[in-house]
């Protein structure tokens, strides 16, 4: 090791693994471009972006109306849940099974629960509602450990708990839960509109439907619409209209299912048992059952969800280290940054699952167009962050030249906060790359993905439990080098 | 104020619409372009709902999977399932059957189809040359974009796809997969005869760069499948009325689209050398 042990050794040592690590991914990657004319479908596709066709999809409205209904219904699950795990905050137990279902990606919920509550509205519901509550659970549980515990503790001895959270403890977070909220509902747009791509009604499923057959104009439409919806999210999502919002979205798609009786009972006591207990085996054949599963799919899973996550958090580093600059009012002038702010906001509102599904069709199956996919909307929010963090510098030495500006004053002090940025990304973009799977990428939810196909529930799940476990190492790897390397991070860039 | 006017509005246009008898409903597998099964399956919930008398309902899924899934949670009551979709399907609703099944169907073929870079020329006996090729099925769960293809590839390679192949992909449905080694992307793959006609028919596929190589022998695929709790839900002798009504479907114009000559009398029991395949590369479980 080395004999001086500063901050900046560490930050230069972290980076330089995760340089390596990227590195290594990328050569272990399958990185082709199989598809013979990938420069033909781009043009397609850039001709249908600029050519949109908003008569081509039928009953647009009911699936625009379907996409909020269960984004809003959702967002009011997640905040209630993760609101009253978040009084438990100080417990382990509740710590971790938040951690655990906000591991599950959307989609993954929205499978499962298609097998218990069917294409119901409830389904999409439950989908974003249950990972939210991790969410919320996570991220309420730390404004109110950072809030100022004085005015608590002035209350006399002896107050109820329930007053003191009320009157002491409440008021000094709620403006923060409130930003945070609207900021989630945007994010539970994205996730209602992906649904569609399982089956539920909303913008998604068109969606779908167009780019698969090259329907790019008709395509380029409900993207426009989508990002229509979010970029105005400012002006229509106002605090006094929530109320009614969610009293029309439950009114418009009750929460009910459509699955039959006993259905959770069937999922719960036949479906998800191991196939050799089901048949009346006992624990040797089980653990044969799993030993297979772990060779053949899981670890292949595993290792290549690993290669395409890592690859993904080199290039989202260095393209948010190319970008920031664009979003940073320190380089260019204002027409400029307005013009880079639009085009970052809509890569930024697209979902990387939906990038990585037109990626797949213009450049052919591998893993290219997952890495890109990650690694664009990523690299994106990153660069975005970090060009917001860079506002708060007042530049000293007067580098009148872009270039040195950026290499010797902005990019060393903006350069602790985007590591932050970047590792606290990495959870998110490993349940990403997973859920790509259901895509044909061979990442784990390729092998949930023929689980749920070959109707082999129980080994769905196990690797359900993998991807799980997966998440929470990477959580804790991440935790413990922002630590060890003094980063702190808001909140909000969760 | 404003709220509670909003609220009263959008009820009472629920209230609405959500009136009406119970519908009949049904699925069928997305085995090819969705835009073309809307309007099919929209022409032949039309013909049911005018001899049945009863509300008759469409409801497209995304999967092969949430087709059968549907079925199971009796979402819908029958559905126009594949060999294997409705072998799955049976096993989940032990009491329900097969009603119909295309004349085509009872001698159905797998088309293997490759793209002129892979450099296999058409034979009789199967294309041991594709060894080494990048490979796509169609959908995880298809009889013959995935089944029956596999299975020869087991009994003729001697290996499991992915060991045979340079690359094995699911494209998702039929005519995803003539576009797939229409590109390039795929260099041979396995396609429903049927959607392989028609696509050449229509000229949607370059029949200089991409061509059949070899078809797999006869096996029996797509049928209709109902509940066995349909009579009591619909009255007594409904299955029946169904079936009956199926059989005499004289339609052109829907027959062209599915493409069938005629529908024909199926069975349970006609699927067993489907079930047994499956059975035999580990697609089903005991």
């Amino acid at each position: 090791m080395s004999a001086v042990v500063t901050t900046a050794g560490h930050w230069r040592r972290a980076t330089l693994l995760l340089a390596l690590a990227g590195l290594v991914a990328f050569a272990l990657a399958d990185l082709s471009i199989s598809r013979g004319t990938p420069g033909a479908e781009l043009q397609r596709l850039a001709q249908g972006l600029i050519t949109p066709d908003f008569t081509a999809t039928d009953a647009l409205g009911e699936a625009l109306a379907t996409t909020l209904a269960f984004a809003f219904q959702g967002v009011a699950l997640g905040a209630a849940g993760g609101f009253t795990l978040a009084l438990l905050w100080h417990r382990p137990g509740v710590r971790f099974f938040a951690a655990s279902i906000r591991a599950v990606h959307e989609l993954f919920w929205g499978l499962i629960f298609l097998q218990i509550t069917g294409l119901s509205p409830l389904t999409g519901v439950l989908a974003i509602g249950l990972p939210y509550a991790g969410i919320f659970a996570k991220v309420f549980g730390e404004f109110l450990e950072e809030a100022d515990p004085k005015p608590a503790d002035a209350l006399p001895g002896g107050t109820n708990p329930v007053t003191t959270f009320f009157t002491a403890r409440l008021p000094l977070v709620w403006d923060q839960f409130r930003a945070y909220g609207a900021y989630r509902l945007e994010c539970a747009l994205r996730a209602a509109a992906i649904l569609g791509f399982i089956g539920l009604p909303t913008l998604g499923f068109h969606m779908e439907t167009a780019f698969r057959e090259g329907g790019y104009s008709q395509g380029a439409a409900l993207l426009y619409i989508f990002f229509a919806l979010i970029g105005t999210q400012r002006l229509w999502l106002h605090r006094r209209l929530v109320p009614v919002y969610l009293l029309a979205a439950v009114l418009w798609a009750p929460p009910l299912s459509s699955g039959p009786d006993g259905a959770l009972k069937r999922f719960l006591t036949t479906d998800i048992v191991p196939a050799p207990l089901r048949d009346g085996g006992g624990w040797a054949e089980s653990g044969t059952w799993l030993a297979e599963l772990g060779t053949q799919q899981a670890l292949p899973g595993v290792a290549n969800t690993l290669v395409v996550a890592l690859a993904a958090l080199l290039l989202t580093g260095v393209l948010a280290l190319a970008l920031f600059p664009l979003a940073s009012p320190h380089f260019g002038h204002r027409p400029g940054r307005a013009l880079a702010h639009l085009a970052l906001v809509m890569v930024r509102t697209t979902p990387e699952f939906l990038l990585a599904f037109v990626l797949l069709i213009v450049l052919g199956p591998s893993m290219l167009p997952g890495i890109l996919a990650l690694a664009l909307h990523t690299g994106v929010i990153v660069a975005y962050l970090t060009g917001r963090f860079s506002e708060s510098i007042r530049p000293q030495r007067g580098y009148s030249q872009a270039l040195t500006r950026y290499g010797y004053e902005i990019l060393p002090r903006v350069y602790p906060n985007f590591l932050a940025f970047l590792l606290y990304r990495f959870e998110i973009i490993i349940r990403e790359t997973a859920v790509l799977g259901l895509l044909g990428i061979p990442t784990l939810g390729f092998y949930i993905d023929s689980g749920f196909a070959e109707f082999r529930f129980d080994r769905a799940l196990v690797l359900i439990i993998i991807t799980v476990m997966m998440n929470l190492a990477v959580d804790a790897f991440s935790r413990i080098l922002r630590r060890r390397l003094r980063l702190q991070t808001p909140a909000t860039a969760y | 104020m404003r709220a509670r006017q909003c609220a009263l509005l959008v009820l009472v246009l629920l209230t609405g619409t959500a009136a009406g008898a119970e519908p009949f409903t049904f699925t069928a597998i997305p085995d090819q372009n969705e835009s073309r099964l809307m309007s099919l399956f929209g022409k032949v919930a039309d013909y049911l709902q005018k001899r049945l008398d009863t509300p008759v309902r469409y409801v497209p899924v995304k999967s092969y999977a949430a087709a059968v899934t549907a079925f199971r949670n009796n979402e819908v009551q029958m559905a126009w399932f594949g060999g294997l979709s409705g072998v799955q399907a049976r096993r989940m609703v032990p009491d329900s059957r097969a009603l119909a099944q295309g004349a085509e169907d009872r001698h159905f073929r797998t088309y293997f189809i490759a793209h002129e870079k892979a450099d296999v020329e058409p034979a009789d006996e199967f294309p041991e040359a594709i060894a080494g090729e990048t490979f796509t099925f169609g959908s995880k769960g298809s009889t013959s974009g995935r089944l029956m293809p596999e299975f020869y590839i087991r009994q003729e390679l001697g290996a499991p796809p992915e060991e045979v192949f340079e690359r094995v992909g699911f494209s998702g449905d039929h005519s995803r997969t003539i576009a797939l080694i229409d590109s390039g992307a795929y260099a041979v793959g396995a396609v429903n005869f049927k959607v392989w006609q028609t696509a050449v028919e229509e000229g949607r596929v370059n029949t200089d760069r991409v061509q059949v190589i070899w078809k797999t022998p006869p096996y029996p695929d797509y049928h209709w499948v109902m509940r066995g709790d349909a009579d009591e839900r619909f009255g007594s002798g409904f299955t029946a009325r169904v079936r009956d009504i199926l059989l005499k479907l004289e339609d052109k114009e829907i027959l062209q689209a599915f493409p069938r000559s005629e529908f024909v009398p199926a069975s349970n029991a006609d699927y067993q050398p489907i079930r047994r395949t499956a059975h035999q590369i580990g697609l089903l479980a005991e």
